[in-house]
Protein backbone atom coordinates (compact mmCIF):
# COMPACT_ATOMS: atom_id res chain seq x y z
CA UNK A 1 0.00 0.00 0.00
CA UNK A 2 1.30 3.44 -0.95
CA UNK A 3 0.40 6.37 1.31
CA UNK A 4 1.58 9.83 0.36
CA UNK A 5 1.80 12.65 2.88
CA UNK A 6 1.26 16.04 1.29
CA UNK A 7 0.30 19.61 2.11
CA UNK A 8 -0.34 22.56 -0.17
CA UNK A 9 1.78 24.71 2.09
CA UNK A 10 5.18 23.86 3.46
CA UNK A 11 6.04 23.62 7.12
CA UNK A 12 2.73 22.16 8.27
CA UNK A 13 4.26 19.03 9.77
CA UNK A 14 4.26 16.70 6.78
CA UNK A 15 7.66 15.23 7.66
CA UNK A 16 6.69 14.88 11.32
CA UNK A 17 3.67 12.81 10.24
CA UNK A 18 5.52 10.76 7.62
CA UNK A 19 8.33 9.78 9.99
CA UNK A 20 6.09 9.01 12.95
CA UNK A 21 3.81 6.89 10.80
CA UNK A 22 6.78 4.97 9.41
CA UNK A 23 8.33 4.43 12.84
CA UNK A 24 5.10 3.26 14.43
CA UNK A 25 4.51 0.68 11.70
CA UNK A 26 8.00 -0.72 11.37
CA UNK A 27 7.70 -3.21 14.23
CA UNK A 28 5.06 -5.22 12.42
CA UNK A 29 5.50 -4.37 8.76
CA UNK A 30 8.12 -3.80 6.15
CA UNK A 31 8.09 -0.05 5.61
CA UNK A 32 9.69 2.13 2.94
CA UNK A 33 9.85 5.85 3.43
CA UNK A 34 10.39 7.73 0.18
CA UNK A 35 11.50 11.31 0.72
CA UNK A 36 10.35 12.93 -2.51
CA UNK A 37 10.73 16.47 -1.15
CA UNK A 38 13.98 16.51 -3.11
CA UNK A 39 14.46 20.27 -2.90
CA UNK A 40 14.55 20.11 0.90
CA UNK A 41 14.69 16.47 2.04
CA UNK A 42 14.28 16.37 5.82
CA UNK A 43 12.99 12.93 6.76
CA UNK A 44 16.39 11.52 7.58
CA UNK A 45 17.15 14.39 9.92
CA UNK A 46 14.57 12.69 12.13
CA UNK A 47 15.18 9.06 11.21
CA UNK A 48 19.00 9.22 11.24
CA UNK A 49 19.45 6.05 9.22
CA UNK A 50 22.96 5.36 7.96
CA UNK A 51 23.12 5.96 4.21
CA UNK A 52 24.56 2.87 2.56
CA UNK A 53 24.08 3.56 -1.09
CA UNK A 54 24.20 6.70 -3.13
CA UNK A 55 23.51 7.02 -6.82
CA UNK A 56 23.63 10.09 -9.04
CA UNK A 57 20.57 11.01 -11.13
CA UNK A 58 21.29 11.91 -14.71
CA UNK A 59 19.30 13.64 -17.42
CA UNK A 60 20.40 12.53 -20.90
CA UNK A 61 21.45 15.64 -22.81
CA UNK A 62 22.58 15.87 -26.41
CA UNK A 63 26.19 15.94 -27.51
CA UNK A 64 26.77 16.93 -31.12
CA UNK A 65 29.55 15.40 -33.17
CA UNK A 66 30.53 18.40 -35.23
CA UNK A 67 32.21 16.20 -37.85
CA UNK A 68 28.90 14.65 -38.85
CA UNK A 69 26.71 17.72 -38.41
CA UNK A 70 25.55 19.61 -41.51
CA UNK A 71 23.96 22.46 -39.49
CA UNK A 72 20.60 21.64 -40.99
CA UNK A 73 18.77 23.05 -37.97
CA UNK A 74 16.42 20.10 -37.43
CA UNK A 75 17.42 19.62 -33.79
CA UNK A 76 16.67 23.24 -32.91
CA UNK A 77 13.35 23.04 -34.71
CA UNK A 78 12.13 20.00 -32.76
CA UNK A 79 13.28 21.08 -29.31
CA UNK A 80 10.28 22.43 -27.39
CA UNK A 81 12.45 24.10 -24.75
CA UNK A 82 14.97 26.04 -26.86
CA UNK A 83 17.68 23.90 -25.31
CA UNK A 84 19.56 23.48 -28.57
CA UNK A 85 20.30 26.18 -31.14
CA UNK A 86 22.04 26.17 -34.50
CA UNK A 87 23.90 29.37 -35.31
CA UNK A 88 25.75 29.42 -38.62
CA UNK A 89 28.42 26.75 -38.26
CA UNK A 90 27.81 25.92 -34.65
CA UNK A 91 25.34 23.95 -32.55
CA UNK A 92 24.86 25.22 -29.01
CA UNK A 93 23.36 23.11 -26.24
CA UNK A 94 21.93 24.75 -23.09
CA UNK A 95 22.02 21.91 -20.58
CA UNK A 96 19.89 23.63 -17.89
CA UNK A 97 17.00 23.95 -20.34
CA UNK A 98 17.15 20.38 -21.66
CA UNK A 99 14.46 17.99 -20.38
CA UNK A 100 16.22 14.99 -21.88
CA UNK A 101 13.29 14.06 -24.11
CA UNK A 102 15.55 12.44 -26.70
CA UNK A 103 13.83 14.15 -29.63
CA UNK A 104 16.86 15.84 -31.16
CA UNK A 105 19.13 12.79 -31.17
CA UNK A 106 16.44 10.56 -32.67
CA UNK A 107 15.46 13.06 -35.34
CA UNK A 108 18.87 14.30 -36.44
CA UNK A 109 19.10 13.23 -40.09
CA UNK A 110 22.86 12.74 -39.87
CA UNK A 111 22.83 10.79 -36.61
CA UNK A 112 25.23 13.42 -35.36
CA UNK A 113 23.78 13.53 -31.84
CA UNK A 114 24.62 11.14 -29.05
CA UNK A 115 23.55 11.57 -25.46
CA UNK A 116 25.51 12.01 -22.28
CA UNK A 117 24.31 12.11 -18.71
CA UNK A 118 24.17 15.38 -16.79
CA UNK A 119 23.96 14.94 -13.02
CA UNK A 120 21.05 16.84 -11.48
CA UNK A 121 20.80 15.16 -8.11
CA UNK A 122 21.35 11.99 -6.12
CA UNK A 123 19.28 9.19 -4.65
CA UNK A 124 20.41 7.76 -1.32
CA UNK A 125 19.31 4.60 0.45
CA UNK A 126 19.64 3.45 3.98
CA UNK A 127 17.85 1.00 6.23
CA UNK A 128 17.55 -0.37 9.69
CA UNK A 129 15.52 -3.51 10.41
CA UNK A 130 12.18 -3.30 8.69
CA UNK A 131 12.51 0.35 7.78
CA UNK A 132 14.07 1.48 4.54
CA UNK A 133 14.63 5.09 3.57
CA UNK A 134 15.06 6.30 0.00
CA UNK A 135 15.72 9.99 -0.35
CA UNK A 136 16.33 12.21 -3.34
CA UNK A 137 18.38 15.39 -3.30
CA UNK A 138 18.24 17.93 -6.07
CA UNK A 139 21.63 19.53 -6.68
CA UNK A 140 21.77 23.16 -5.54
CA UNK A 141 21.25 25.44 -8.52
CA UNK A 142 19.26 22.87 -10.51
CA UNK A 143 15.70 23.71 -11.50
CA UNK A 144 14.04 20.41 -12.35
CA UNK A 145 12.96 18.23 -9.45
CA UNK A 146 10.75 15.67 -11.29
CA UNK A 147 13.61 13.52 -12.72
CA UNK A 148 15.01 13.08 -9.19
CA UNK A 149 11.55 12.26 -7.82
CA UNK A 150 11.04 9.67 -10.56
CA UNK A 151 14.31 7.99 -9.59
CA UNK A 152 13.32 7.83 -5.93
CA UNK A 153 9.98 6.29 -6.85
CA UNK A 154 11.59 3.56 -8.92
CA UNK A 155 12.43 1.85 -5.61
CA UNK A 156 8.77 1.56 -4.64
CA UNK A 157 7.80 -1.96 -3.67
CA UNK A 158 4.01 -2.04 -3.26
CA UNK A 159 4.25 -5.25 -1.21
CA UNK A 160 5.60 -3.03 1.57
CA UNK A 161 3.92 -0.13 3.25
CA UNK A 162 5.29 2.77 1.28
CA UNK A 163 5.11 6.26 2.77
CA UNK A 164 5.91 9.18 0.49
CA UNK A 165 6.97 12.56 1.83
CA UNK A 166 5.67 14.91 -0.89
CA UNK A 167 7.08 18.38 -1.69
CA UNK A 168 4.85 21.39 -0.91
CA UNK A 169 2.74 23.10 -3.56
CA UNK A 170 0.48 21.90 -6.36
CA UNK A 171 2.66 21.85 -9.47
CA UNK A 172 4.66 19.23 -11.35
CA UNK A 173 6.92 17.95 -8.52
CA UNK A 174 3.86 17.33 -6.34
CA UNK A 175 2.06 15.42 -9.08
CA UNK A 176 5.15 13.36 -9.79
CA UNK A 177 5.42 12.42 -6.11
CA UNK A 178 1.73 11.74 -5.39
CA UNK A 179 0.65 9.90 -8.50
CA UNK A 180 0.21 6.19 -8.08
CA UNK A 181 -0.58 6.47 -4.36
CA UNK A 182 -3.44 4.48 -2.86
CA UNK A 183 -4.18 7.16 -0.31
CA UNK A 184 -3.06 10.70 0.39
CA UNK A 185 -2.82 12.27 3.83
CA UNK A 186 -3.11 16.05 3.71
CA UNK A 187 -1.48 17.85 6.61
CA UNK A 188 -2.68 21.36 7.35
CA UNK A 189 -3.02 24.05 10.02
CA UNK A 190 -6.18 25.66 11.41
CA UNK A 191 -5.54 29.08 9.83
CA UNK A 192 -6.75 30.86 6.68
CA UNK A 193 -3.38 29.98 5.07
CA UNK A 194 -3.83 26.35 5.99
CA UNK A 195 -7.36 26.32 4.62
CA UNK A 196 -6.41 27.99 1.36
CA UNK A 197 -3.53 25.59 0.75
CA UNK A 198 -5.55 22.55 1.85
CA UNK A 199 -8.28 23.32 -0.64
CA UNK A 200 -5.66 23.47 -3.42
CA UNK A 201 -4.17 20.16 -2.29
CA UNK A 202 -7.64 18.60 -2.30
CA UNK A 203 -8.02 19.71 -5.92
CA UNK A 204 -4.75 17.98 -6.78
CA UNK A 205 -5.75 14.65 -5.25
CA UNK A 206 -9.19 14.74 -6.82
CA UNK A 207 -7.60 15.48 -10.19
CA UNK A 208 -5.51 12.35 -9.68
CA UNK A 209 -8.48 10.43 -8.28
CA UNK A 210 -6.80 9.45 -5.03
CA UNK A 211 -8.80 9.11 -1.79
CA UNK A 212 -7.64 11.48 0.95
CA UNK A 213 -7.97 12.37 4.60
CA UNK A 214 -6.84 15.36 6.63
CA UNK A 215 -4.52 15.81 9.59
CA UNK A 216 -4.80 19.15 11.36
CA UNK A 217 -1.59 20.15 13.10
CA UNK A 218 -1.07 22.89 15.71
CA UNK A 219 -4.65 22.93 16.87
CA UNK A 220 -5.24 25.51 19.59
CA UNK A 221 -4.71 29.03 18.40
CA UNK A 222 -6.47 29.41 15.10
CA UNK A 223 -9.93 29.10 13.66
CA UNK A 224 -12.55 26.43 12.97
CA UNK A 225 -12.64 27.05 9.24
CA UNK A 226 -10.59 24.01 8.29
CA UNK A 227 -12.92 21.68 10.20
CA UNK A 228 -15.96 23.30 8.63
CA UNK A 229 -14.44 22.93 5.18
CA UNK A 230 -13.68 19.23 5.73
CA UNK A 231 -17.19 18.66 6.99
CA UNK A 232 -18.72 20.43 3.99
CA UNK A 233 -16.52 18.57 1.50
CA UNK A 234 -16.99 15.26 3.36
CA UNK A 235 -13.27 14.78 3.86
CA UNK A 236 -12.48 12.83 7.03
CA UNK A 237 -10.26 14.42 9.66
CA UNK A 238 -8.12 11.48 10.71
CA UNK A 239 -5.92 13.06 13.34
CA UNK A 240 -5.43 16.34 15.14
CA UNK A 241 -2.16 17.33 16.77
CA UNK A 242 -2.24 20.18 19.30
CA UNK A 243 -0.14 23.32 19.22
CA UNK A 244 2.28 22.27 21.89
CA UNK A 245 5.66 23.75 22.64
CA UNK A 246 6.99 20.36 23.64
CA UNK A 247 6.11 18.86 20.25
CA UNK A 248 7.69 21.82 18.45
CA UNK A 249 10.80 21.58 20.61
CA UNK A 250 11.19 17.85 19.90
CA UNK A 251 10.95 18.53 16.20
CA UNK A 252 13.49 21.33 16.45
CA UNK A 253 15.97 18.84 17.91
CA UNK A 254 15.23 16.30 15.21
CA UNK A 255 13.44 13.86 17.51
CA UNK A 256 10.49 12.00 15.96
CA UNK A 257 7.22 12.63 17.77
CA UNK A 258 6.59 8.99 18.63
CA UNK A 259 10.04 8.65 20.15
CA UNK A 260 9.85 11.79 22.23
CA UNK A 261 6.25 11.18 23.26
CA UNK A 262 5.62 7.42 22.89
CA UNK A 263 1.93 7.73 23.68
CA UNK A 264 1.48 9.01 20.12
CA UNK A 265 2.35 5.58 18.74
CA UNK A 266 -1.19 4.34 19.42
CA UNK A 267 -2.60 7.33 17.55
CA UNK A 268 -0.50 6.60 14.49
CA UNK A 269 -1.38 2.91 14.55
CA UNK A 270 -5.04 3.84 14.69
CA UNK A 271 -4.47 6.30 11.85
CA UNK A 272 -3.07 3.49 9.76
CA UNK A 273 -6.06 1.25 10.50
CA UNK A 274 -8.39 4.08 9.48
CA UNK A 275 -6.50 4.56 6.23
CA UNK A 276 -6.64 0.84 5.51
CA UNK A 277 -10.38 0.93 5.99
CA UNK A 278 -10.69 3.77 3.48
CA UNK A 279 -8.65 2.31 0.63
CA UNK A 280 -10.92 0.21 -1.55
CA UNK A 281 -9.57 -3.33 -2.10
CA UNK A 282 -9.96 -2.84 -5.85
CA UNK A 283 -7.34 -0.09 -5.69
CA UNK A 284 -4.76 -2.25 -4.00
CA UNK A 285 -5.28 -5.09 -6.46
CA UNK A 286 -4.15 -2.86 -9.31
CA UNK B 1 16.87 53.57 -7.92
CA UNK B 2 14.30 50.78 -7.57
CA UNK B 3 15.40 47.82 -5.42
CA UNK B 4 14.04 44.32 -5.38
CA UNK B 5 14.03 42.14 -2.29
CA UNK B 6 12.84 38.54 -2.31
CA UNK B 7 11.87 36.77 0.90
CA UNK B 8 12.62 33.04 0.85
CA UNK B 9 12.71 30.24 3.36
CA UNK B 10 13.84 27.01 1.78
CA UNK B 11 11.39 25.16 3.94
CA UNK B 12 7.85 26.50 3.86
CA UNK B 13 5.84 27.60 6.86
CA UNK B 14 8.56 29.61 8.57
CA UNK B 15 6.57 32.83 8.63
CA UNK B 16 7.78 34.22 5.32
CA UNK B 17 4.39 35.48 4.17
CA UNK B 18 3.63 37.06 7.56
CA UNK B 19 6.88 39.00 7.34
CA UNK B 20 6.24 40.12 3.77
CA UNK B 21 2.81 41.40 4.84
CA UNK B 22 4.50 43.42 7.61
CA UNK B 23 6.95 44.89 5.12
CA UNK B 24 3.94 45.82 2.98
CA UNK B 25 2.63 47.78 5.92
CA UNK B 26 6.00 49.31 6.89
CA UNK B 27 7.57 50.23 3.53
CA UNK B 28 6.46 53.50 1.96
CA UNK B 29 6.93 53.39 -1.76
CA UNK B 30 6.67 49.84 -3.05
CA UNK B 31 4.93 47.23 -5.15
CA UNK B 32 4.33 43.72 -3.82
CA UNK B 33 4.79 40.49 -5.71
CA UNK B 34 3.62 37.05 -4.61
CA UNK B 35 5.81 34.56 -6.42
CA UNK B 36 4.54 31.53 -4.53
CA UNK B 37 2.32 30.86 -7.52
CA UNK B 38 1.20 27.37 -6.66
CA UNK B 39 0.10 28.06 -3.11
CA UNK B 40 -0.22 31.82 -2.81
CA UNK B 41 -1.28 33.15 0.58
CA UNK B 42 -0.25 36.80 0.66
CA UNK B 43 -3.59 37.92 -0.76
CA UNK B 44 -5.30 36.57 2.38
CA UNK B 45 -3.58 39.31 4.38
CA UNK B 46 -3.48 42.10 1.82
CA UNK B 47 -7.09 41.72 0.56
CA UNK B 48 -6.53 42.75 -3.03
CA UNK B 49 -9.12 44.15 -5.43
CA UNK B 50 -8.23 42.56 -8.74
CA UNK B 51 -7.79 45.15 -11.52
CA UNK B 52 -6.38 42.95 -14.21
CA UNK B 53 -6.81 39.21 -14.68
CA UNK B 54 -4.94 37.61 -17.57
CA UNK B 55 -4.92 34.03 -18.70
CA UNK B 56 -1.48 32.47 -18.69
CA UNK B 57 -0.95 30.23 -21.68
CA UNK B 58 2.23 28.29 -21.58
CA UNK B 59 3.38 24.90 -22.58
CA UNK B 60 1.73 22.34 -24.76
CA UNK B 61 0.17 18.96 -24.38
CA UNK B 62 0.07 16.18 -26.96
CA UNK B 63 -3.22 14.74 -28.10
CA UNK B 64 -3.84 11.73 -30.33
CA UNK B 65 -6.52 11.67 -32.99
CA UNK B 66 -8.05 8.21 -32.57
CA UNK B 67 -9.46 8.31 -36.06
CA UNK B 68 -6.01 8.65 -37.61
CA UNK B 69 -3.93 6.54 -35.22
CA UNK B 70 -2.93 3.13 -36.62
CA UNK B 71 -1.80 1.93 -33.20
CA UNK B 72 1.74 1.34 -34.41
CA UNK B 73 2.99 2.01 -30.88
CA UNK B 74 6.01 4.12 -31.83
CA UNK B 75 5.02 7.15 -29.75
CA UNK B 76 4.45 4.98 -26.71
CA UNK B 77 7.85 3.42 -27.07
CA UNK B 78 9.69 6.72 -27.52
CA UNK B 79 7.98 8.97 -24.97
CA UNK B 80 10.44 9.20 -22.10
CA UNK B 81 7.88 10.45 -19.63
CA UNK B 82 5.55 7.45 -19.75
CA UNK B 83 2.77 9.79 -20.83
CA UNK B 84 1.24 7.59 -23.53
CA UNK B 85 -0.62 4.41 -22.63
CA UNK B 86 -3.08 2.49 -24.79
CA UNK B 87 -2.70 5.11 -27.50
CA UNK B 88 -3.91 7.88 -25.24
CA UNK B 89 -1.95 10.77 -23.79
CA UNK B 90 -2.15 11.37 -20.07
CA UNK B 91 -2.12 15.18 -20.03
CA UNK B 92 -0.82 15.24 -16.45
CA UNK B 93 2.30 13.23 -17.28
CA UNK B 94 2.93 14.85 -20.67
CA UNK B 95 5.84 17.30 -20.55
CA UNK B 96 4.95 18.78 -23.91
CA UNK B 97 8.28 17.91 -25.50
CA UNK B 98 6.66 17.23 -28.87
CA UNK B 99 8.80 14.17 -29.64
CA UNK B 100 5.72 12.03 -30.37
CA UNK B 101 4.27 14.72 -32.62
CA UNK B 102 7.40 14.72 -34.76
CA UNK B 103 7.69 10.96 -35.16
CA UNK B 104 4.11 9.76 -35.64
CA UNK B 105 4.16 8.22 -39.15
CA UNK B 106 0.55 9.17 -39.89
CA UNK B 107 0.43 12.62 -38.29
CA UNK B 108 -2.14 11.55 -35.76
CA UNK B 109 -0.70 13.67 -32.95
CA UNK B 110 -1.33 17.36 -32.39
CA UNK B 111 0.31 19.63 -29.83
CA UNK B 112 -2.29 21.82 -28.16
CA UNK B 113 -1.61 24.97 -26.18
CA UNK B 114 -2.60 24.67 -22.57
CA UNK B 115 -3.91 27.34 -20.26
CA UNK B 116 -1.86 26.90 -17.15
CA UNK B 117 -3.03 29.66 -14.88
CA UNK B 118 -3.88 33.29 -14.33
CA UNK B 119 -1.82 36.35 -13.52
CA UNK B 120 -3.32 39.26 -11.62
CA UNK B 121 -2.55 42.89 -10.93
CA UNK B 122 -4.44 44.19 -7.92
CA UNK B 123 -4.78 47.19 -5.71
CA UNK B 124 -4.50 46.86 -1.97
CA UNK B 125 -4.46 49.43 0.77
CA UNK B 126 -0.67 48.99 0.76
CA UNK B 127 -0.25 49.64 -2.94
CA UNK B 128 -0.15 47.38 -5.96
CA UNK B 129 0.12 43.61 -5.68
CA UNK B 130 1.16 41.39 -8.57
CA UNK B 131 0.18 37.78 -8.07
CA UNK B 132 -0.89 34.67 -9.93
CA UNK B 133 -2.51 31.31 -9.68
CA UNK B 134 -0.98 28.30 -11.35
CA UNK B 135 -3.60 25.80 -12.51
CA UNK B 136 -3.71 22.51 -10.64
CA UNK B 137 -1.12 20.02 -11.83
CA UNK B 138 0.47 22.51 -14.21
CA UNK B 139 4.06 22.94 -15.23
CA UNK B 140 5.93 26.12 -16.01
CA UNK B 141 5.65 27.68 -12.58
CA UNK B 142 9.03 29.29 -13.33
CA UNK B 143 7.61 31.15 -16.31
CA UNK B 144 4.61 32.34 -14.34
CA UNK B 145 6.92 33.61 -11.60
CA UNK B 146 8.93 35.48 -14.23
CA UNK B 147 5.70 37.07 -15.47
CA UNK B 148 4.70 38.20 -11.97
CA UNK B 149 8.10 39.79 -11.47
CA UNK B 150 7.94 41.50 -14.82
CA UNK B 151 4.52 42.95 -13.97
CA UNK B 152 5.88 44.25 -10.67
CA UNK B 153 8.91 45.75 -12.35
CA UNK B 154 6.79 47.62 -14.88
CA UNK B 155 4.61 49.10 -12.15
CA UNK B 156 7.63 50.09 -10.08
CA UNK B 157 9.25 51.78 -13.04
CA UNK B 158 6.14 53.55 -14.24
CA UNK B 159 5.30 54.89 -10.80
CA UNK B 160 8.82 55.49 -9.72
CA UNK B 161 8.57 53.28 -6.65
CA UNK B 162 11.49 52.46 -4.38
CA UNK B 163 10.93 48.78 -3.68
CA UNK B 164 9.68 45.55 -5.10
CA UNK B 165 8.95 43.24 -2.17
CA UNK B 166 8.54 39.63 -3.20
CA UNK B 167 7.11 36.68 -1.31
CA UNK B 168 9.11 33.81 -2.77
CA UNK B 169 8.17 30.15 -3.22
CA UNK B 170 9.40 27.31 -0.99
CA UNK B 171 12.20 24.95 -2.02
CA UNK B 172 15.24 25.57 -4.21
CA UNK B 173 13.98 24.50 -7.65
CA UNK B 174 12.61 26.14 -10.74
CA UNK B 175 10.20 28.75 -9.28
CA UNK B 176 12.76 29.79 -6.63
CA UNK B 177 15.47 30.27 -9.22
CA UNK B 178 13.04 32.25 -11.31
CA UNK B 179 12.06 34.53 -8.41
CA UNK B 180 15.64 35.07 -7.34
CA UNK B 181 17.83 35.76 -10.33
CA UNK B 182 18.79 39.40 -10.58
CA UNK B 183 17.19 40.48 -7.27
CA UNK B 184 19.12 42.97 -5.10
CA UNK B 185 18.73 41.07 -1.86
CA UNK B 186 17.32 37.82 -0.53
CA UNK B 187 15.98 37.71 3.01
CA UNK B 188 15.98 34.12 4.23
CA UNK B 189 13.50 33.37 6.99
CA UNK B 190 14.42 30.27 8.94
CA UNK B 191 13.49 28.42 12.12
CA UNK B 192 15.83 27.01 14.74
CA UNK B 193 15.00 23.41 13.87
CA UNK B 194 17.45 20.90 12.44
CA UNK B 195 15.42 20.79 9.23
CA UNK B 196 15.31 24.57 9.12
CA UNK B 197 19.11 24.73 9.35
CA UNK B 198 19.54 22.10 6.66
CA UNK B 199 17.14 23.91 4.34
CA UNK B 200 18.77 27.26 5.04
CA UNK B 201 22.15 25.93 3.95
CA UNK B 202 20.68 24.76 0.68
CA UNK B 203 18.86 27.99 -0.07
CA UNK B 204 22.03 30.00 0.75
CA UNK B 205 23.73 27.78 -1.83
CA UNK B 206 21.17 28.73 -4.45
CA UNK B 207 21.51 32.47 -3.69
CA UNK B 208 25.28 32.20 -4.00
CA UNK B 209 24.94 30.29 -7.23
CA UNK B 210 22.96 33.17 -8.69
CA UNK B 211 25.03 35.87 -7.04
CA UNK B 212 22.28 37.37 -4.87
CA UNK B 213 23.35 38.88 -1.51
CA UNK B 214 21.72 37.34 1.56
CA UNK B 215 20.36 38.39 4.95
CA UNK B 216 19.02 35.87 7.45
CA UNK B 217 16.21 36.17 9.97
CA UNK B 218 15.54 33.50 12.62
CA UNK B 219 11.85 33.23 13.37
CA UNK B 220 10.66 31.54 16.60
CA UNK B 221 14.25 31.84 17.77
CA UNK B 222 13.42 30.94 21.39
CA UNK B 223 11.94 27.59 20.36
CA UNK B 224 15.46 26.22 20.53
CA UNK B 225 18.14 28.74 21.43
CA UNK B 226 20.97 26.24 20.95
CA UNK B 227 19.94 25.87 17.34
CA UNK B 228 19.56 29.63 16.98
CA UNK B 229 23.14 30.02 18.19
CA UNK B 230 24.20 27.37 15.71
CA UNK B 231 22.56 29.29 12.87
CA UNK B 232 24.28 32.49 13.96
CA UNK B 233 27.65 30.75 14.17
CA UNK B 234 27.18 29.18 10.79
CA UNK B 235 26.17 32.51 9.26
CA UNK B 236 29.07 34.39 10.77
CA UNK B 237 31.48 31.76 9.42
CA UNK B 238 29.91 32.22 6.02
CA UNK B 239 30.06 36.00 6.30
CA UNK B 240 26.28 36.37 6.35
CA UNK B 241 24.47 38.83 8.58
CA UNK B 242 21.68 37.60 10.83
CA UNK B 243 19.43 40.64 10.75
CA UNK B 244 16.85 39.63 13.33
CA UNK B 245 15.64 37.15 15.88
CA UNK B 246 11.87 36.99 16.13
CA UNK B 247 10.18 35.46 19.17
CA UNK B 248 7.90 32.44 19.13
CA UNK B 249 4.53 34.03 19.79
CA UNK B 250 0.99 32.95 19.02
CA UNK B 251 0.19 36.50 17.87
CA UNK B 252 1.69 35.51 14.51
CA UNK B 253 -1.07 32.91 14.07
CA UNK B 254 -3.75 35.13 15.58
CA UNK B 255 -2.91 37.91 13.13
CA UNK B 256 -3.30 35.48 10.22
CA UNK B 257 -6.69 34.43 11.56
CA UNK B 258 -7.68 38.12 11.75
CA UNK B 259 -6.32 38.65 8.24
CA UNK B 260 -3.87 41.36 9.28
CA UNK B 261 -0.12 41.91 9.12
CA UNK B 262 1.08 41.25 12.67
CA UNK B 263 2.51 44.78 12.99
CA UNK B 264 -1.04 46.09 12.65
CA UNK B 265 -2.51 43.49 14.99
CA UNK B 266 -0.39 44.15 18.06
CA UNK B 267 2.26 46.47 19.39
CA UNK B 268 4.15 43.78 21.29
CA UNK B 269 7.62 42.38 21.08
CA UNK B 270 7.22 40.64 17.74
CA UNK B 271 6.07 43.86 16.12
CA UNK B 272 9.14 45.71 17.43
CA UNK B 273 11.43 42.95 16.17
CA UNK B 274 9.90 43.04 12.70
CA UNK B 275 10.10 46.83 12.57
CA UNK B 276 13.79 46.66 13.39
CA UNK B 277 14.22 43.98 10.75
CA UNK B 278 12.67 46.22 8.11
CA UNK B 279 15.02 49.04 9.19
CA UNK B 280 18.02 46.80 8.61
CA UNK B 281 16.68 45.48 5.33
CA UNK B 282 15.89 48.92 3.94
CA UNK B 283 19.24 50.35 5.04
CA UNK B 284 20.98 47.43 3.40
CA UNK B 285 19.03 48.06 0.19
CA UNK B 286 20.12 51.71 0.15
CA UNK B 287 23.72 50.67 -0.19
S1 LIG C 1 19.86 18.01 -36.56
FE1 LIG C 1 21.84 17.00 -36.56
S2 LIG C 1 22.79 17.64 -38.43
FE2 LIG C 1 21.09 19.02 -38.11
S3 LIG C 1 21.99 20.75 -37.02
FE3 LIG C 1 21.25 19.37 -35.47
S4 LIG C 1 22.97 18.07 -34.98
FE4 LIG C 1 23.46 19.08 -36.88
S1 LIG D 1 16.77 16.12 -25.59
FE1 LIG D 1 14.83 17.14 -25.98
S2 LIG D 1 14.88 18.87 -24.59
FE2 LIG D 1 16.98 18.16 -24.75
S3 LIG D 1 17.84 19.39 -26.37
FE3 LIG D 1 17.10 17.49 -27.30
S4 LIG D 1 15.05 18.03 -28.01
FE4 LIG D 1 15.63 19.59 -26.56
S1 LIG E 1 2.87 6.98 -33.40
FE1 LIG E 1 0.99 7.80 -34.25
S2 LIG E 1 0.03 6.08 -35.26
FE2 LIG E 1 1.62 5.25 -33.93
S3 LIG E 1 0.53 4.76 -32.05
FE3 LIG E 1 1.34 6.81 -31.80
S4 LIG E 1 -0.32 8.14 -32.48
FE4 LIG E 1 -0.80 6.13 -33.20
S1 LIG F 1 4.75 15.49 -26.01
FE1 LIG F 1 6.53 14.41 -25.16
S2 LIG F 1 5.89 13.95 -23.07
FE2 LIG F 1 4.03 14.48 -24.17
S3 LIG F 1 3.28 12.53 -24.86
FE3 LIG F 1 4.51 13.33 -26.52
S4 LIG F 1 6.53 12.44 -26.20
FE4 LIG F 1 5.39 12.17 -24.31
Amino acid sequence: MIISVASGKGGTGKTLVATSLALSLKDNHKVQLLDCDVEEPNANILLRLPIKQSQPVYIPIPRVQEAKCTYCGKCAEVCAYNAIAVIKQKVLVFPELCHGCGGCSYLCPESAITEEGRGVGIVERGSSGNLELIQGKLNVGEAMAPPVIREVKRYTNPANIVIIDVPPGTSCPVIEAVKGSDFCLLVTEPTPFGLNDLSLAVEVVSELDIPCGVIINRVGVGSKEVEQYCCRERIPILLTIPLDREIAALYSRGIPLIEGMPRWREEFLRLFQDIKGMVPASRLAK
Amino acid sequence: MMKEIVVLSGKGGTGKTSIVACFASLAKSKVLADCDVDAADLHLLLKPRIKEDKEFWSGRVASIDEGKCTECGLCQELCRFGAIKDFRVDPISCEGCGFCYHICPVDAIAMKDSMSGHSFISETKYGYLCHARLGIAQENSGKLVALVRQNAKLIAERRNLDYIITDGPPGIGCPVISSLSGANLALLVTEPTLSGIHDLERVIGVCRHFGVPVLVCVNKYDLNEDNTDRIERYCSEEGIEVAARISFDNVMTQAIVEGLPVVEYTNGKVTQQIKELWQIVSTRLEK
